[in-house]
């Protein structure tokens, strides 16, 4: 298919903006950190510090530069891949993150898998044959699952499959992965709270998106055409709610940034969230700073991604 | 008639639910027969159900509405007694349907071509490359340009009057037995109108089909239907042949919308003193857009140097078609789009071309006043704060002396005062219509520009509102200016015409010299593009192609 | 086509409410939990069989009593009087940073639709780049620099939340800008003000209420996840999120001192939700 300029020029426009919406936001998380009340060198030398120790340990660390340069100087850093070492355990922060980061991305990559295709039929389904059971129970359960916080899914799920039906361990940390089966059990708890927390919004909103497309004149005139309602849905619906469609999935999935940082702590599961919530109890600037930043980037290129969707699904941009 | 009619309906009732919950029935026992080859046009005004009922010879019934009683027959079918999948099997096949927006029903994301034969796919009539050589043969039939390659295109490449006759080749594919026209032609321009009818009924006669045509416009049925249902609030008034409704009405409803179409001929206050007037308004090289602004004119521009006088206490006419420019010279006029050149003045003053930095005293003096009562009217304020607000606004009028006022102005529109109370949405059109111009009218000032104000009304309700108009005139000494796109409209009101043609002045000359002395090609096919209450206007019609070819849209 | 205008218009007093605003059943059962709970935040205190802080049990996780209705925590607390307790922190912060979120983005989002130009281009990019950071992460690193206390906690929400509503206000309000209504009055030269709180605001506040209804919801889940990660509502007070994570070592017990507060949070929730949903349309999608 082919667009025009217009779609590219807005296309374009959209890149731009979320590039200065990730500067504004890497702003935020930089200053937000650095509110810390008292002194971050105080704080790691501990109360009995001679006020000496301190100003050294400001003078190593660069705090005494103005913050706008401490700012570009960070941002620098992220830049060229030196996030820093982290204040705790003196390591560099990129070995900490990185088998870290595989791991979270390999939980985001498996609920992926598993949601989008089950949401979508279910959404799809749900619409198509709208206001009867199937519909109805799917409703009340999607509601039920976006009404409820992220670690109640979590602890349900462990209630059901490892409390009562003792199926599943509770923890994913320390569990052997040396054969597959293992690996399944071990990955099965935050899989399947994850799933559940980033289907339900994509289900209502592929519903949504359909129903929307449904209730047009052209849809109308598929039925006074002797269409019948699976046809009017997937041939003359459907094909419009592309666009709609894939940037709920890609909206739905930007869930998963929230939905990860509860599902890992729950599950003791060793990925970048997990890190940040310790990061954050220790107080470890530098490693919460990066962390959050891996966080803000995967959820702005997802809801980027949706609406550069939206934008080149838009027929009437077309060429 | 000896031969057994082709549909017949038997005292069909329609139920619908309102947003309140109740139920109530829209259509009450209708009865009607359509004999093969017959075209029946059921006229009504908006609210009449003849949309309802024509979908109902389909076994469809919108959202809300369900069909509770009587009996529909179509061929030897029971449509009413038939299953939903039954009915499905009848619908392309045995009825096909013609959409009052052709642009809304076509799937803007599939091709032409696959939405026409569509029909023969789902019923598994004929083989596509047949489908396609019949679709082709029907795009001739309807005169559509370039038939063998307008398939490929999307429905947004085509022109909306294309889209319309492509509308109906997708009806006629299946080679149904009776095709339902929805309003087919409400939405289109006058210009464009006539080929689209041109087309319809030549292709109707070809074939030999029955049809149902649907419209509220008498002098557009007239030309394509043998027989005419007058329907009101869901009942039949007056069935009989075209010719006989026509001429010999029997209901007093139908001779209440053939009379909606006499026209009223304008007789200009004080005609006869020819003292120099001075013009209220006066309009120099107007020329407005909208758009970013590039050395100091916008990127799009609309009007483009625009000239005229308004003289006090007469009426202007600014009648165009879509795209015209024509709001846009009231809102440029108003100051709701400021112009980028040229000059407005009001009883010789220059006004300032953006509307905060006009005087309130400037701006009471000009009240502009909106097609959609609708949309012009706040739905969370009631009548009497709507009409309140410019009193206290513009001469500061409150408590007991306020809602006076707003009882007489009330009573100069012909409303009841106890009506202050309700919200815009319990008022039918009309009333919001009125109340519309009372919100003008408490300003108390000079000039009015009327856009399009009775455009959106049933013609018997808009009648009404025209002799208001001209009551208010006689009573107030207030000078109008009315933008419509409707010259019979402006023929009832006006003193003089502007005709505007992609945001130019074609043509300004009194009214009554209108339709003999109009000299610009565009004026002279727009009046004869307007239809008559004569079955053989179409026929004995002639436009020269190469002017229709010029201006007219299609 | 519209129903016959004469039959849908009985005679009736022209009160917004009588203009069918009808809930249904799971509307009012919704409205009546909702209710429930906002009377428990006010009254709670007072109700509670125990006082919340003391250990009266000599068990911990204790089962469903008679003395204990709903078991007791690790400590041995009443989880009664502990709920009770905690929906005064649950449902006031999240009422209090829901008031303030969309009361500052809906004046913001009007003015903006209003005014246009300049203010409206600036303040839109800078909210969006606002709403780009997920909303825990936010609730996480603010709470890690500053600490937490319930002022920061009801700021931080409200922060998260404000540019939510500034942008569903602004949509709307621009909506409405452009009918002929909101034109005739600038045309008959009204200030901005009336234009905003007497042309715009009756016609947006349906649906800007409902929205309000489902950011509390939102809130109330972020709020209960900072507490469940130990960054909301601090010892020795507790909300909802903060009584899950005190019992959860419960869990794998099946205690109910870690059922009956996510029962709570979930009923809250869940009730918001099914009141919203059931809203005549009327109220909910003016945007239409």
């Amino acid at each position: 298919m082919l667009r025009s300029k217009t779609t590219w020029l807005l296309v374009g426009k959209r890149l731009g903006i979320a590039l200065i919406t990730l500067v504004i936001v890497s702003f935020a998380v930089f200053f937000a950190t650095g509110l810390l009340p008292g002194d971050v060198a105080e704080i790691m030398l501990g109360q009995a510090a001679t006020p000496e120790a301190v100003a050294g340990l400001r003078e190593a660390m660069g705090l005494d530069r103005p913050a706008l340069l401490r700012f570009l100087g960070w941002l620098g850093g992220l830049l060229t891949g030196d996030l820093g070492t982290s204040y705790v355990n003196k390591v560099e922060i990129a070995d900490l993150i990185a088998g870290r980061l595989a791991n979270s991305l390999r939980l985001a990559g498996i609920v992926t898998v598993i949601c989008v295709p089950l949401a979508l039929s279910l959404g799809i389904a749900a619409a198509m044959w709208r206001g009867t059971l199937l519909d109805r129970m799917v409703s009340v359960l999607t509601i039920s699952v976006i009404s409820v916080p992220e670690f109640m899914v979590a602890t349900l799920a462990v209630l059901i499959f490892a409390v009562w039906l003792d199926w599943l361990p509770a923890l994913s940390y320390g569990v052997n992965v040396d054969s597959i089966g293992a690996m399944l059990r071990a990955y099965a708890m935050p899989v399947i709270s994850l799933s559940f927390v980033v289907s339900a919004q994509m289900i209502r909103m592929t519903r949504a998106a359909v129903i929307e497309t449904i209730n047009t004149p052209y849809v109308e005139m598929a039925l006074l055409k002797g269409a019948s309602r699976p046809r009017m849905v997937l041939i003359h619906a459907l094909p419009n709610a592309l666009g709609p469609i894939a940037n709920a999935v890609a909206l739905s999935l930007s869930y998963l940034v929230g939905g990860v940082i509860i599902v890992e702590t729950v599950f003791n599961y060793p990925g970048v969230a997990k890190l940040m919530v310790d990061a954050v109890s220790t107080r470890d600037l530098p490693l919460i700073q990066s962390c959050a930043m891996i966080f803000c980037i995967s959820y702005l290129s997802l809801t980027t991604l949706a609406d550069m969707i939206a934008i080149l699904s838009n027929p009437r941009l077309r060429n | 008639m000896t031969e057994s009619p082709l549909v017949s309906v038997r005292d069909l009732r329609i139920g619908a639910v309102t947003d309140a919950g109740r139920k109530v029935e829209i259509i009450r026992g209708v009865s009607f027969d359509i004999a093969p080859g017959e075209i029946l046009a059921l006229i009504g005004e908006s609210g009449s159900g003849k949309t309802t009922i024509a979908l109902s010879l389909m076994g469809h019934a919108r959202s809300g509405c369900s069909i509770d009683g009587g009996n529909i027959r179509v061929g030897t079918h029971d449509v009413t007694a038939m299953s939903e999948a039954g009915r499905a099997g009848l619908r392309g096949t045995e009825v096909s349907y013609v959409p009052q927006s052709a642009a809304a029903a076509f799937n803007p994301s599939k091709r032409i071509m696959d939405q026409v034969i569509e029909i023969t796919a789902i019923h598994k009539l004929m083989p596509r490359t047949e489908a396609e050589s019949r679709a082709r043969t029907l795009f001739r039939a309807l005169a559509l340009p370039d038939p063998d390659h307008i398939g490929q295109r999307y429905p947004h490449q085509v022109s909306g009057g294309q889209l319309q006759r492509l509308s109906a080749a997708m009806a006629l594919i299946g080679d149904p037995r009776l095709v339902i026209f929805d309003e087919p032609t409400t939405a289109l321009d006058v210009t464009t109108q006539i080929e689209v009818l041109r087309a319809f009924r030549s292709v109707m006669e070809k074939t030999g089909m029955s049809g149902v045509y649907v419209s509220h416009d008498l002098a557009v049925v007239a030309q394509i239907a043998d027989r005419i249902v007058v329907l009101k609030e869901g009942e039949i008034q007056e069935v009989g042949t075209t010719k006989q409704i026509l001429n010999a009405p029997a209901h007093p409803y139908t001779r209440e919308l053939l009379a909606a179409f006499e026209p009223v001929p304008h007789v200009p206050a004080g005609i006869g003193e020819e003292v120099e007037r001075k013009p209220i308004l006066e309009v120099r090289g107007l020329s407005a857009g909208y758009g970013a602004i590039r050395n100091g004119e916008p990127v799009a521009k609309v009007l483009k140097n625009v000239n005229f006088r308004l003289e006090r206490g007469r009426n202007l006419g600014v009648i165009g078609e879509s795209g015209s420019g024509k709001s846009t010279l009231a809102r440029a006029i108003a100051g709701i789009l400021p112009a980028y050149r040229g000059s407005v003045h009001l009883d010789d003053r220059k006004l300032e071309p953006a509307l905060h930095a006009r005087s309130k005293e400037d701006l009471r003096r000009a009240q502009i006043v909106f097609q959609l009562a609708d949309t012009a009217l706040n739905p969370a304020h009631s009548v009497g704060a709507i009409i309140a607000r410019p009193l206290t606004f513009y001469h500061g009028l409150r408590g007991a002396k306020c809602d006076a006022r707003v009882a007489e102005l009330l009573d100069m529109v012909h409303l009841p005062a106890a009506l202050r109370h309700r919200l815009p949405s319990e008022l039918s059109g009309g009333q919001k219509q009125r109340v519309n111009l009372a919100r003008a009218l408490a300003a108390e000032p000079e000039l009015i520009l009327c856009d399009e104000i009775t455009s959106a009304l049933d013609t018997v309700v808009a009648a009404a509102i025209l002799e208001l108009l001209k009551e208010l005139q006689r009573e107030l000494g207030l000078s109008y200016m009315f933008i419509s796109h409707d010259l019979s409209t402006v023929e009832a009101i006006c003193d003089d015409v502007l005709v505007m043609y992609k945001g130019e002045v074609v043509e300004a000359l009194p009214v009554a010299r209108m339709s003999a002395e109009a000299a610009h090609p565009y004026s002279r096919l727009l009046i004869s593009s307007v239809p008559q209450l004569d079955t053989g206007w179409l026929s004995g019609l002639e436009q020269d192609p190469e002017l229709v070819a010029a201006f007219a849209h299609r | 086509m519209s129903i016959s205008s004469k039959t849908s218009r009985p005679l009736r007093l022209p009160t917004p409410r009588r203009m069918g605003y009808a809930f249904s059943w799971t509307g009012r059962i919704g409205l009546a939990v909702i209710l429930f709970w906002a009377v428990i935040a006010v009254i709670g205190q007072w109700i509670a069989p125990y006082p919340p802080g003391d250990l009266v049990g000599f068990d911990y996780f204790g089962p469903i009593s008679p003395e204990f209705w709903m078991g007791t925590d690790y400590l041995g607390r009443d989880i009664l009087s502990r709920i009770l307790m905690g929906a005064r922190y649950t449902v006031g912060i999240a009422l209090a940073a829901v008031t303030l979120a969309v009361a500052i983005g809906v004046i913001l989002g009007m003015v903006a639709a209003v005014i246009g130009g300049w203010f409206d281009t600036l303040l839109s990019r800078l909210l969006d780049a606002f709403n780009g950071i997920p909303s825990l992460l936010f609730g996480l690193v603010v709470v890690a620099a500053v600490g937490s206390s319930i002022p920061v906690l009801i700021l931080t929400l409200t922060a998260i939340y404000m540019p939510g509503s500034y942008r569903f206000a602004r949509a709307l309000a621009v909506n409405i800008n452009t009918m002929d209504f909101v034109t005739v009055a600038r045309a008959r030269g009204e200030g901005t003000i009336y234009l905003i709180t007497r042309e715009i605001f009756p016609n947006i506040l349906g649906p800007v209420l409902a929205d309000l209804g489902l950011r509390f919801v939102f809130i109330v889940l972020v709020l209960s996840g900072l507490s469940f990660l130990g960054l909301g509502v601090q010892p020795p007070n507790a909300d909802w999120g903060a009584l899950v994570r005190e019992n959860i070592e419960g869990l794998s017990l099946g205690a109910p001192a870690v059922i009956f507060p996510s029962i709570a949070i979930a009923s809250l929730t869940i009730s918001v939700n099914m009141f919203i949903d059931n809203l005549p349309t009327k109220i909910r999608d003016r945007s239409d």
